[in-house]
């Protein structure tokens, strides 16, 4: 199994801030990573650095064998991140806003009625704006396009946060699906009664750093 | 970059179709300014057909202040922008899409605009080609600017004032520009029609900067 992640010294800021001081982790392909911490730890910042959305400022960073300080175009395809807002449209449908993102990756739309049927958007859903959508629905729609589009690399940002227990399942279930597929995932929590089972690696983080680290609960025959 | 460039612009009109913000804020706030400057200026059939070449240009360029500010909004909160951002579509595309969908808007307000200037401005046009040419050209030009100075306001907390205070005055050489043209097409002036040349040049180099210039100024 290769390394998806390896971070060495790994600084980001944030104006003069160091948001990230000299992260070092390492994480294999297809493993499950959890992140815990306190609320300005870090994790969130992780994560915008591992999608290419933060600046790398310092040290190295390679993810999916692509160095972050010159990512390239192509890059963010292949990577998914679920936010506490999933960053939908809100005048589109669930069924549009997948289609939009299919195309925009130059992927067939084919699987999205799938990938919302299995996040339980069905019927009637479908063809509602998002703008009228609960918020657990919303977080639905953003797992099925995480779904629909398989991105080698699953970035979750507190996942269960907010949600009822039925769609806490859910999310546990994709992410082994991911998983055993051969994606990435590493998900930021603060509920790691939830999190620490579904992982193969628990990383904490304080104030820009990791600061431990070890197994989750996550067996991998 | 052109298929992107579709996949933008079908989506921005999607969302427009959809939510029809234009058709009921923008639309009656352009004629609203025209009948407003008319009331202004008083029934002086004369005056009414002196004055509406720039009357209709400046209510087409205080429409479209608007019309780019409802643009930029459709791109959504800073969480749809990241996701969008991880789409890694060409920002070129997004640029020229953007600006398509404007270019459609812009258009169609041109078309209320005329009407609403030929029914109470006393105006009659005499050179169809000069007044299609620049209703053609103008909206490339300024669909550009406004997405370039669009992007530049965006994020920031006082955006919705400082857009116009940015690009009106940029907006300038196509305003004398298309009130020129227009003033010739209705047969107001006599001026030659190289002013038509202007609103190429203009939106040319519009067009050019923004496909460059788009992408640096979205990742900033």
């Amino acid at each position: 199994m290769g390394t998806a992640i390896s971070l060495t010294s790994a600084v980001a800021l944030v104006g003069r801030f160091p948001v990230l001081a000299g992260v070092d982790l390492s994480i294999p392909q297809g493993s499950v990573t959890t992140i815990l911490g306190a609320n300005g730890a870090g994790k969130t910042s992780l994560l915008r650095l591992l999608a290419g959305l933060q600046r790398l400022d310092g040290g190295n960073a390679m993810v999916l064998a692509c160095d972050l300080s010159q990512p390239g175009r192509g890059f963010r395809r292949r990577v998914g991140l679920l936010g506490h807002d999933p960053g939908l449209y809100e005048d589109l449908t669930a069924e549009e806003n997948l289609a939009f993102a299919m195309r925009a990756v130059r992927l067939p739309a084919t699987h999205v009625g799938q990938a919302l049927a299995r996040c339980g958007i069905q019927d009637r859903l479908l063809k509602t704006p998002v703008r009228s959508l609960s918020q657990g629905q919303r977080r639905r729609v953003g797992l099925a396009k995480l779904v629909a589009r398989r991105p080698e690399l699953w970035l979750l940002d507190e996942p269960h946060a907010s949600l009822d227990e039925a769609t806490r399942v859910l999310v546990g279930e994709l992410v082994e699906e991911a998983a055993t597929a051969g994606a990435t995932v590493v998900a930021t929590s603060h509920e790691p009664e939830y999190s620490v089972p579904m992982a193969d690696l628990v990383v904490t983080m304080g104030g820009g750093i990791v600061t431990a680290s070890c197994r989750g609960g996550r067996h991998v025959s | 970059m052109f298929h992107d460039a579709r996949l933008i612009a079908s989506r921005d009109l999607r969302i427009e179709l959809r939510s029809k913000v234009a058709t009921w804020q923008v639309v009656p706030f352009a004629l609203l300014s025209l009948i407003l400057f008319a009331f202004a200026i008083g029934p002086n059939p004369a005056l009414l057909k002196q004055t509406s070449p720039g009357l209709f240009w400046l209510a087409l360029l205080f429409a479209s202040v608007l019309g780019t500010q409802r643009s930029l909004s459709v791109e959504g909160d800073d969480a749809t922008r990241e996701a969008t951002r991880l789409l890694d579509l060409d920002p070129a595309g997004i640029f020229l899409g953007k600006c398509l969908a404007l270019i459609v808007e812009f258009v169609l307000l041109e078309l209320v605009l005329l009407a609403g200037v030929l029914l109470f401005f006393h105006t009659h046009v005499t050179a169809w080609p000069l007044l299609v040419a620049s209703l053609v050209l103008a909206p490339i030009g300024l669909s550009s600017a406004s997405v370039i100075y669009g992007s530049v306001t965006t994020g920031l907390r006082s955006s919705a004032t400082l857009l116009p205070l940015l690009v009106l005055p940029v907006l300038a050489p196509l305003l004398i520009a298309g009130a020129r043209c227009f003033a010739e097409a209705t047969g107001s002036t006599g001026n030659s029609a190289e002013w038509s040349g202007v609103l190429a040049v203009f939106s040319g180099v519009y067009l050019l900067l923004g496909i460059v210039l788009y992408g640096p100024l979205e990742e900033s």
